[in-house]
């Protein structure tokens, strides 16, 4: 990461830094891996060895297709080349199977796929205004954006240990930004609508997108004072995004359409009888409310208010099963969880639609709208918080105030990812990787606005700090305590409830900064 | 230090990558009987738990020493006993007497692997955080890319962390003891370097130069005055470092004797194994070890090494400097390792040392030369079922230290330290100017053919004849190399520093 930093000057810095992490993940190979690996041989085997038709039918192994039609033409793809790694791992029976090629060949493609990452980030960096350019290298917004983005701390994690394919798809994502960014937007939505069809985790930015292809690029021309001038709508422009988005949806879902089998994909794809939460709490809103209604359950049992024979067994070992029951606060319902977010998402969107501050504001909304639907989401996972954390990325090294924000974010984001890795040669790997991110990305944005106050006041400082102990408490301390047998999900419970606190903070911070932030219409006129 | 934060992210790099690598195979996993140095670490730590101290270096019904007798100096042995403490507070099984030999399991890699990171982390990273710190002359940048390269270095991670050893106790050790004596704090680097050599025998590669730029110190602080007083010092410190290692093994003569014989074991032969070195590039056209007597494959072998470090030792005593010492360094691990008796491809990581501490001064060479030493090993690494981890290593420590020093555009004469060699050879050449020409295209060639051979050896099967082929083509390839550098260094020794105040003056 230091290493270009420290040529003066070279122009090859961005693709040292791509290189360097490329052969970092390399020596991630032997990590453990997840369940996922073997959900997405399973899908290679489901794609080349049967029909189209019964892609979403199969149900050898649990771990069905549940994505949308290009990423399973994607594993197809994958498949062809599989075929000369090893014949074996594609077919559907042999569940659970993994020989080295196996191995090498999945690992080695989610690295190769991650080139369309890199590109991506390399489109992100020409869209950094350098006005604040230090005369060093390393001090420069460009440099400290493209380390922020490459070497991030969670995509590591969850692609190259964890395994999954977030790299390329988030490639897509910040492709289509930057897209926007240069004002082609034609190009970025033809991106997004093609990235939904790849994973439809996606659809919680769709609002962003949405609003704000409406209103700055349907709308040619804005009132004086910033608002929307209603005869400078240009139907043409509405016409061929619509054409775009319908064009992609017919080519992903069209051939099930006409197998008539439209309602079992889409069954497939938005399973509703999972549980609120996963089996770890994603740090959001329904962790707090679990946690409130513990701890108001164990002050009723304790004060007799609560007859010990009504509550459900299963709260006991919460964290650890799909269903919690709550026992004093009313339960949630997944329309209840869908109102939330909506309710949440939409102040960012009229902010959109009614202060149109160009691409930034953009990008605000589509960070405020992943993280709303991450904090009051239906079964959310917690890697989904790097929808949030790598588009705020972008916006971190332009202002100092987003910058700090980015850093609660990050640091708590993915401190909540940790769960995700429990074995124990994995162990010094995370935390490793953590500090590197973490402190570099401390010391860089520090460095980049030292001119401006302080990046955090004295209670963000103590609250990042207490990660520390958290971490030491959770791994190092409380498995030789008596309490792992009684209450094994103890550490769990904490990190979630912990990381909560400081994601909403941060949601709230952002939120804060964009309802307040003057209509751009004034100070800046197109 | 303004840029603290950059060091520590280089060395949690060079932490990762360390920790990362140790996830591999190790040195004889699965292999019985003998599995390999991985089990003989185990094994020390057995035989010094449930021993008594004086029957560690004997052989007996306990202790068979046909299988990974201890062979290292005392140090190393009290290390395994601190080890084996805390694997007995694990898991006791790992070190019981006899039922424990050969004990595999993840828990157990686990338990070793962070052994090796813990010594190194308490050991070698600070030596070098510490050294790149207290360079002279160069930007803080260029100091903190220095470390990154030398954490980086592949061959010394790739053993320790792949293969399985604790290289990095006595490199650091010798680091240390390097670090001491440049800062003139010579009695704590001698402390340093006596620790060093009682961790690992081999650390006597680097002995002859501390010595001679310790007396050459003495020698210029007059001998009758201070400098008589500073050598009665240093003997002090370094007889009583020696004593306290040696004290269990002093109560009898035998123990002693026991021990010398165990940790140079004359009678095992010219080399082992595949080394790059010349005895054994020597051996693909003429059976040395067959041809010649025992003793007389001894004293060639003395006489080889002596008079090729005698003349850069010579210098350093008589102009003690620290760069001068660090060169000497090189030079003299270099010819200890290509002429000396019983020689591993380990020991290649001798003379990688003192190559990184010059690696500021001359990047260019310096970073060809330890890529050779990593490719060296090769053989070693393949057996080990290293390939990947060796692989994305060396690329990685290319590309830091291509980016950090920009070594392609430092090959001019004076970037090379060849100025004051290439002015007095134009004397009789006048027309001799292509010199920078010419290594670069040496850099061409001998990259090349590590590449080539590294795909020929991975990729095809060696003919049923020479099932050694592809490993003695290794060794002979480096050993060439390795023979250009013993010339080059030896060169920089004698006419660099002879011109050095000269150039200053006249810049």
């Amino acid at each position: 990461m230091a290493a270009p930093g420290v040529a003066a000057g070279g122009g090859n810095w961005f693709s040292a830094l791509a290189l360097g992490v490329t052969l970092l993940k390399c020596l991630l190979i032997p990590t453990y891996h997840s369940t996922d690996f073997e959900v997405h041989r399973n899908w290679l085997a489901i794609t080349h060895s049967l029909p189209i038709s019964q892609w979403y039918y199969e149900a050898t192994s649990e771990w069905t297709l549940d994505y949308p039609p290009f990423f399973a033409w994607f594993e197809y793809a994958l498949s062809h080349v599989a075929k000369y790694f090893d014949q074996e791992m594609l077919n559907i029976h042999n569940l659970n199977y993994s020989s080295s090629r196996t191995l090498l060949f999945q690992r080695f493609s989610v690295i190769f796929t991650d080139a369309l990452f890199v590109y991506a980030v390399h489109e992100c960096c020409k869209c950094i205004d350098g006005k604040k350019a230090g005369k060093e290298l390393t001090e420069k917004p460009k440099f400290i954006l493209s380390v922020l983005l490459l070497w991030n701390f969670g995509l590591l994690i969850v692609d190259h240990i964890h395994f999954q394919y977030n790299g390329f798809l988030f490639g897509l994502m910040l492709l289509s930004i930057a897209r926007l960014f240069q004002k082609r937007h034609m190009e970025g939505a033809l991106l997004f609508a093609v990235l939904l069809h790849f994973k439809h985790i996606y659809l919680y930015v769709a609002p962003a997108y949405g609003i704000y292809l409406l209103r700055s690029y349907c709308f040619t021309a804005n009132k004086p004072d910033g608002s929307v001038r209603w005869n400078s709508f240009s139907f043409i422009r509405l016409i061929s995004l619509g054409l775009i988005v319908f064009l992609v949806s017919a080519l992903s879902l069209g051939p099930f359409l006409a197998l008539n089998q439209l309602p079992q994909v889409l069954s497939r794809l938005f399973p509703f009888k999972r549980g609120l939460c996963h089996a770890y709490w994603a740090p959001n809103f329904w962790a707090l409310y679990n946690a409130l209604d513990k701890v108001l359950s164990v002050i009723g049992l304790e004060l007799k208010l609560l007859d010990p024979n009504k509550i459900p067994k299963a709260s006991m070992t919460s964290g650890l099963v799909q269903q919690f029951q709550h026992t004093v606060l009313p339960s949630v319902t997944p329309l209840a969880t869908l109102i939330c977010t909506l309710m949440a998402i939409l102040p960012s969107v009229f902010c959109l639609w009614f202060k149109p501050q160009g691409p930034r504001g953009f990008l605000r909304c589509l960070i405020l709208c992943a993280l709303s639907s991450f904090l009051f989401g239906w079964h959310v996972h917690e890697k989904a918080i790097l929808l949030a954390v790598l588009p705020m990325s972008l916006l971190s090294v332009g202002k100092a105030g987003d910058a700090s924000i980015f850093l609660i974010l990050t640091t708590t984001g993915h401190y909540s990812l940790f769960p995700l890795l429990f074995t124990a040669p994995e162990l010094p790997i995370k935390i490793l990787l953590m500090l590197l991110f973490t402190i570099y990305s401390i010391s860089s944005l520090k460095t980049l606005f030292r001119k401006e106050k302080t990046l955090f006041n004295w209670m963000e400082t103590f609250y990042l700090l207490g990660l520390a102990p958290l971490e030491i408490f959770c791994e190092f301390v409380f498995p030789f305590t008596s309490w792992k047998l009684k209450y094994p999900f103890i550490p769990l419970l904490l990190t979630s409830v912990y990381c909560a606190v400081g994601i909403t903070y941060a949601w709230f911070r952002l939120y804060v900064s964009v309802l307040t932030d003057p209509p751009v219409g004034k100070t800046k006129k197109q | 230090m303004e840029k603290w934060h950059l060091m520590t992210i280089v060395v949690l790099i060079g932490l990762t990558v360390r920790w990362t690598v140790s996830l591999n195979s190790y040195s004889g996993a699965g292999k019985p009987p003998m599995f390999g140095d991985y089990e003989a670490q185990r094994h020390w730590q057995e035989i010094t738990f449930n021993l008594p101290v004086k029957q560690w270096y004997f052989n007996s019904s306990d202790n068979n020493l046909q299988y990974w007798g201890l062979d290292y100096p005392p140090l190393t042995a009290y290390h395994s006993l601190l080890c084996a403490y805390v694997a007995k507070f694990i898991n006791p099984d790992w070190i019981e007497l006899h039922s424990s030999r050969g004990y595999e399991s993840q828990a157990h890699k686990l338990f070793m692997r962070t052994t090796v990171f813990i010594a190194d982390l308490l050991i070698y990273i600070p030596a070098v955080v510490l050294y790149c710190c207290c360079l002279k002359e160069i930007s803080t940048k260029k100091k903190i890319a220095n470390a990154l390269c030398i954490l980086l270095y592949p061959g010394l991670i790739l053993i320790d962390y792949g293969h399985f050893q604790y290289n990095s106790v006595s490199l650091g050790f010798a680091l240390w003891g390097v670090l001491g004596v440049s800062c003139d704090w010579d009695l704590l680097g001698s402390l340093a370097f006596c620790l060093a050599i009682n961790y690992k025998q081999m650390e006597l590669y680097h002995s002859l130069p501390f010595f001679c730029f310790l007396l050459g110190k003495c020698f210029k602080k007059g001998l009758k005055g201070k400098g008589f007083v500073l050598l009665i010092k240093l003997a002090c410190t370094v007889v009583a470092s020696f004593i306290l290692c040696w004290l269990p093994f002093f109560t009898e003569r035998e123990q002693t004797l026991q021990v010398l014989r165990r940790l140079f074991p004359v009678d095992r032969g010219l080399f082992e194994d595949k080394v790059a070195n010349i005895w054994c590039s020597f051996s693909v056209f003429l059976k040395i070890k067959d041809i010649l007597p025992h003793h007389i494959q001894i004293i060639i072998s003395f006489c080889f090494t002596f008079l090729s470090l005698l003349p850069a030792c010579i210098k350093l005593t008589l102009q003690p400097s620290p760069k001068g010492f660090r060169f000497t360094l090189v030079s003299c691990a270099l010819s200890f390792f290509l002429f000396s008796f019983q020689v591993h491809e380990k020991s290649i990581l001798l003379v990688s040392l003192p190559v990184c501490l010059v690696l500021s001064e001359i990047p260019f060479m310096s970073t060809w030369f330890l890529l050779v030493s990593t490719f060296s090993m090769l053989p070693l690494l393949l057996k080990d079922e290293l390939l990947m981890p060796s692989v994305v290593t060396t690329m990685a420590f290319f590309i830091a230290c291509a980016i950090s020093f920009s070594i392609f555009e430092k090959t001019s004469e004076e970037e090379l330290h060849l100025k004051s060699f290439s002015i007095s050879l134009r004397k009789y050449l006048p027309c001799f100017t292509f010199l920078p020409r010419i290594i670069q295209y040496l850099f061409l060639i001998s990259v090349i053919t590590m590449v080539l051979l590294t795909l020929i050896t991975v990729t095809l099967e060696p003919p049923q004849k020479l099932p050694d082929l592809f490993s003695v083509l290794i060794c002979f390839v480096s050993c060439l190399n390795f023979l250009f550098f013993l010339v080059y260094f030896n060169i920089i020794i004698m006419w660099d520093f002879k011109n050095g105040r000269n150039q200053k003056k006249i810049n």
